[in-house]
């Protein structure tokens, strides 16, 4: 039976409209496979440099508890990682080749990284928001229309709450303590929320990828619907705790229920997106740092299967 | 870049997740020989007690039906519904068959 691709691109639409995954050997267009590699593979990077702001906490955790708690929540982030490379290379790309383009800056990953924590109340901020906000992107994705991509979703998610109430008992505490520890958790505050809102993306009327991903169900709502979530949900979080949300624009409004606020600076996105961020050349040079510091391990690795293999 | 990488093989993981059910398909992982893939497996699949059997298999080793043989395979079943207990009317005095 010989089918077009015209056929097989009715019968692939008709099946992703009715709600149902795609599997890694299904038929499936080209551009569909090329955009997913490209975000999940943009996802998975993003859970490993993410790695690299917290990291440099660990060895200054204020607690024993504090320090094993972040230690967990990192090795979570290197989890999540692998999940979604595993995912990707379901796609029939090489895991090898991606880390490649990771290490070579060809490959983007989330620009919240490229921002730098400089103080513990940072460690905070980054669970309560940067998590909170991956979370809000996420939730949609364990829906998403390629199975091995949900699937690893729902995994991550599972795994993410632990992440956001941690940053936010970290702030919570903070609030209780002195006048300077208050002082720090509201300037991690104001450093953290703009960025964090930029996660979602450019806004609804410049995004490239959006209405193709809508169709294709890998996306399910709009980057300035989960936008306006994230700000709802996040004021009254702040205001319970005595923190005070950084944007003079901010305010409840009750037509839309749900509130206005401020321009976000997308000068500032595009020019970190662009490479110019704070920390991006820091990121970069950790992770070739420690991709080559482990590459003797790797060798070592296989040179130890492959004696074994002719020992056999 | 890509001529002298050391490209460990994939392996697929199975996990069991409590005694009495069967090994199900969690995802795949890179790794040297058996023995890391089952210690990188712990490590990636089962931080919160996830599992308690590992199985891993390479991936290169596992056969799949095609998509394109599903009809083949899997259709005939349609027509055969009296495999199921359903098809056949009981009279209502008979409550459990």
């Amino acid at each position: 039976m010989i089918e077009t691709q015209e056929h097989l691109r009715k019968e692939f639409d008709a099946y992703v409209a009715a709600d149902k995954k795609i599997e890694p050997k299904d038929w499936m267009p080209d551009a569909y496979r090329k955009t997913l590699i490209r975000q999940i593979s943009q996802h998975a990077h993003s859970e490993i440099v993410g790695m690299l702001p917290e990291g440099q906490w660990i060895t200054r955790a204020p607690s024993l508890q504090r320090k094993a708690i972040l230690l967990a929540k990192v090795q979570d982030e290197a989890g999540h990682g692998l999940y979604l490379y595993s995912a990707a290379e379901t796609l029939g790309v090489d895991r090898a080749d991606l880390v490649d383009d990771l290490l070579s800056g060809k490959a983007k990953y989330s620009s919240i990284f490229n921002y730098p924590s400089l103080t513990w109340a940072d460690i905070g901020a980054i669970g309560w928001l940067v998590d909170g906000a991956a979370i809000m992107n996420q939730v949609p994705l364990c829906r998403c229309s390629y199975g091995p991509y949900a699937r690893a979703m729902t995994r991550v998610c599972k795994e993410e709450s632990f992440h956001q109430r941690q940053g936010y008992s970290i702030m919570m505490q903070l609030m209780k303590g002195t006048d300077a520890q208050k002082e720090m958790a509201q300037d991690a505050l104001n450093r953290w929320w703009w960025p964090a809102l930029m996660m979602f993306g450019p806004s609804d009327s410049e995004s490239m990828h959006s209405s193709q991903n809508m169709k294709w169900n890998i996306k399910r709502f709009s980057n300035d619907e989960l936008r306006q979530r994230m700000v709802d949900m996040t004021v009254p979080q702040a205001e319970c705790i005595g923190l005070k949300m950084p944007d003079s624009d901010l305010k409840w409004n009750e037509d839309k229920g749900g509130h206005d606020f401020g321009e976000i600076d997308w000068t500032e996105f595009y020019d970190v997106i662009a490479g110019n961020g704070i920390c991006n050349k820091e990121r970069l040079e950790d992770r070739n740092k420690a991709h080559d510091d482990g590459e003797w391990v790797r060798d070592a690795a296989v040179a130890y299967s492959e004696k074994r293999n002719a020992n056999k | 870049m890509s001529e002298n990488k050391s490209n460990w093989p994939l392996w697929e993981v199975f996990v069991r997740s409590r005694q009495g059910l069967g090994h199900k398909h969690v995802g795949s992982l890179h790794a040297a020989d058996a023995e890391m893939a089952i210690g990188n497996a712990r490590d990636v699949y089962t931080r919160r007690q996830e599992g308690v059997s590992i199985w891993v298999v390479p991936a290169e080793s596992i056969t799949a039906s095609s998509p394109s043989d599903s009809e083949a395979l899997f259709d005939p079943a349609n027509d055969k519904v009296y495999r199921h207990p359903t098809f056949f009317v009981l009279p209502d005095e008979v409550n459990h068959m």
